[in-house]
C-alpha cells in the first residue's frame, strides 16, 4: 500500500461520513414530512425544500455556544466529540465492494467495529453527568442502563454469523457468504438490528431522549455546533448499523454484477435499512423504560442464544 | 527490525519501542490521575484513558485481537457500569468530599508491593521473548483461537464455571429474602451481576 492509496482511502471514508449522514438526514425529514401529511419547509432550494439543510447548518453556526454555569466544563465540552469520532473510525472497517473494497482489512473486525462503536455511548453518559441538570442526568442513567441491556445480544448475534463464516474479518466474511445464509441468520438480523436501534437510541427505544418526560436527556442543555454534532452522531450512528446490518447479515456487496457494481448494493441495501429505521420513527410509539429492559432480557437474548444454537447445528451436520 | 550484532537489545530506539514507551507514560500518568483526583466522575474517565492506553499497548505489541476485547469489555461495559452506578447513587460535580480516602497510605503500600511483583513476575518470564513487530500478526484471531482452545482449554473451561457460579450468585443474592437482610445483599449482588457478565 503506497501513499497515494492510503490517501485515497481515507479521503474516500472522510467523504462518506460527512455526506451520508447528512444524506440520511435530510431523507429523515422528508419521510416523515410525507408519511404524516405535513410537509414542512419546501421552498428553501426550490425542489423540496432541499437546500433546508444547509440553512438549519447555518443556523447551528450561528447560535451561541453556552455552557451552563454549574457545568463540568471541561468533560461538557469534550462530550461530543468522544460521541461523533467513533463512528469515523468504524467506517474504516466496513468492506463496500469485492476485492480490497475496504479502508483497512481488520483481521477482528467484527470485535473493532463493536468495540468502538460501545465507545461512542461514553460522549452521552460525559454529556448527561457534566451539565448538572437532573433531567440530562436520567437521560445518561437511562442510555447507560440501555447499552448495558443491548450490548449482549448484539454481540451474540455477530457471533453467530462469525461462527458461521469461521473468520473475525469483515471482508472475510462476506468473500464466504452464500444466498441461504439470509434464512440461516435471519434471527440474528433482526436482533442485531434492533439491539443496534437501542444502542442509538432511536424510537421506539427513545426513552432515553423521550422528548415528553425529560425533555431531550442528556443533550438538553446543549446548543449550536454541539448539539448539532450530537445529531450527526445519531445520523451517523444510523449509517454504520445499516452498513453493518447489511455486510453481515444480507450479504453486503453480493449481488448481479457483484464485481463492477458491488459498491452500488452495499449502498442500496444500507440504503434500505436507514429508511426502516426512519420508518420505525414515525410509526412506532416509544416504549417505556422497563418495557425496554424486558424486551433485551426476556426476548433478545433468548433469540440470539437459539441463533447461535441453530448456527451451531447447521455448521456441525454441514 | 534491525537486529543489533545479532540480538536486538533492549534500547534500541525504533519508532514502535519509542512509541510505546510514550503511550506506556501517559497510561501510567492516566492511572495515578484516577486514584489520585478528588472528583469521582472525572477517576471513571481517566479510568476510560489508562484502559484505552492499555489496548493501544496491545496493538503496538501485535495482538490485534486482545487489544479491541479489551475496549469491548474494559471501556465499553466496565466503565460504563461504573458511570451508570456512580450517577445513580452520587456523581456531584466538583470536588467529592468522601473521596478522601484516609487509608490512603497502606493502600500505597499495597499498590506499591503488588507492582512491584507483578513486574518482577513479567520481566523474569518474559526476559527473553522477542515481539517481531514488522512480522505476521502473532496476536491474530487465529492464533489466539488455537492457542486458547488447544493449549489453554482447560483453564478456559474452569474459568467459565467460575463466572457461571459467579452469576447463578448474583441471582440468588439479589432475590428479595423477605427479611431485613434482602436489601444490602442486593447492593451486592448488582456489583458482582456486572463482573460476571463481563
Amino acid at each position: 500500500m503506497d501513499a497515494l492509496d492510503v490517501t485515497v482511502r481515507i479521503v474516500a471514508v472522510l467523504l462518506a461520513f460527512l455526506v451520508l449522514p447528512l444524506l440520511v438526514g435530510q431523507t429523515e425529514h422528508k419521510v416523515m414530512a410525507h408519511m404524516q401529511g405535513r410537509v414542512g419547509p419546501m421552498y428553501a432550494g426550490g425542489f423540496h425544500g432541499w437546500a433546508q439543510l444547509v440553512a438549519d447548518g447555518v443556523k447551528f453556526a450561528q447560535k451561541e455556544d453556552i455552557v451552563p454555569a454549574g457545568a463540568d466544563r471541561r468533560v461538557f465540552q469534550l462530550a461530543p466529540a468522544l460521541a461523533l469520532l467513533p463512528y469515523l473510525l468504524v467506517l474504516v472497517a466496513i468492506p463496500v465492494a469485492p476485492g480490497g473494497g475496504v479502508a483497512q482489512a481488520l483481521d477482528a473486525g467484527i470485535f473493532f467495529v463493536l468495540a468502538v462503536m460501545g465507545v461512542g455511548i461514553l460522549g452521552s453518559l460525559m454529556g448527561g453527568w457534566a451539565s448538572a441538570n437532573k433531567f440530562s442526568l436520567l437521560g445518561g442513567l437511562r442510555t447507560a442502563a440501555q447499552l448495558m441491556a443491548y450490548e449482549l445480544p448484539m454481540l451474540l448475534a455477530a457471533a453467530s454469523v462469525a461462527m458461521a463464516a469461521g473468520t473475525l474479518s469483515l471482508p472475510g466474511i462476506l468473500g464466504v457468504w452464500e444466498w441461504w445464509w439470509l434464512p440461516w441468520q435471519l434471527i440474528g438480523g433482526v436482533v442485531f438490528f434492533t439491539a443496534g436501534l437501542a444502542e442509538l437510541q432511536r424510537p421506539p427505544f427513545d426513552a432515553p431522549v423521550a422528548d415528553s418526560e425529560i425533555i431531550f436527556g442528556a443533550y438538553t442543555e446543549y446548543t449550536g455546533l454541539r448539539f448539532a454534532l450530537f445529531l450527526l452522531a445519531e445520523y451517523a450512528g444510523i449509517v454504520v448499523l445499516s452498513a453493518l446490518t447489511a455486510v453481515l447479515f444480507l450479504g453486503g456487496w453480493h449481488g448481479p454484477f457483484a464485481d463492477g457494481l458491488g459498491w452500488l448494493w452495499t449502498l442500496l441495501k444500507t440504503g434500505v435499512l436507514a429508511f426502516g429505521v426512519i420508518w420505525l420513527r414515525v410509526s412506532y410509539p416509544r416504549l417505556r423504560e422497563d418495557q425496554i429492559q424486558r424486551l433485551s432480557w426476556t426476548v433478545l437474548v433468548p433469540l440470539a442464544l437459539v441463533q447461535i444454537a441453530l448456527t451451531g447445528v447447521v455448521k456441525v451436520v454441514m | 527490525m534491525t537486529l543489533a550484532a545479532g540480538h536486538p537489545g533492549f534500547l534500541s530506539p525504533t519508532g514502535v519501542e519509542v512509541v510505546f514507551l510514550l503511550v506506556g507514560l501517559v497510561t501510567l500518568g492516566a492511572a495515578i490521575v484516577t486514584v489520585t483526583t478528588r472528583q469521582l466522575v472525572h477517576a471513571a474517565l481517566w479510568l476510560v484513558a489508562a484502559l484505552g492506553g492499555v489496548a493501544v499497548e496491545y496493538l503496538l505489541l501485535t495482538a490485534e485481537f486482545i487489544a479491541w476485547v479489551q475496549v469491548l469489555i474494559y471501556v465499553g461495559s466496565v466503565v460504563v457500569l461504573l458511570l451508570f452506578g456512580l450517577m445513580l447513587t452520587r456523581a456531584p460535580i466538583g470536588r467529592s468530599p468522601d473521596a478522601d480516602a484516609t487509608r490512603r497510605w497502606p493502600a500505597l503500600v499495597v499498590a506499591l508491593a503488588a507492582a512491584g511483583t507483578l513486574v518482577t513476575v513479567v520481566v523474569d518470564a518474559f526476559r527473553s521473548t522477542w515481539v517481531e513487530v514488522d512480522g505476521a500478526v502473532a496476536g491474530a484471531s487465529k492464533v489466539t483461537g488455537v492457542a486458547l482452545f488447544r493449549h489453554w482449554v482447560l483453564p478456559f473451561e474452569a474459568l467459565s464455571v467460575l463466572l457461571l457460579a459467579a452469576l447463578v450468585g448474583a441471582i440468588v443474592l439479589s432475590r428479595r429474602s423477605g427479611d431485613g437482610a434482602g436489601r444490602t445483599g442486593g447492593r451486592r449482588a448488582d456489583e458482582r451481576g456486572g463482573k460476571g457478565r463481563s
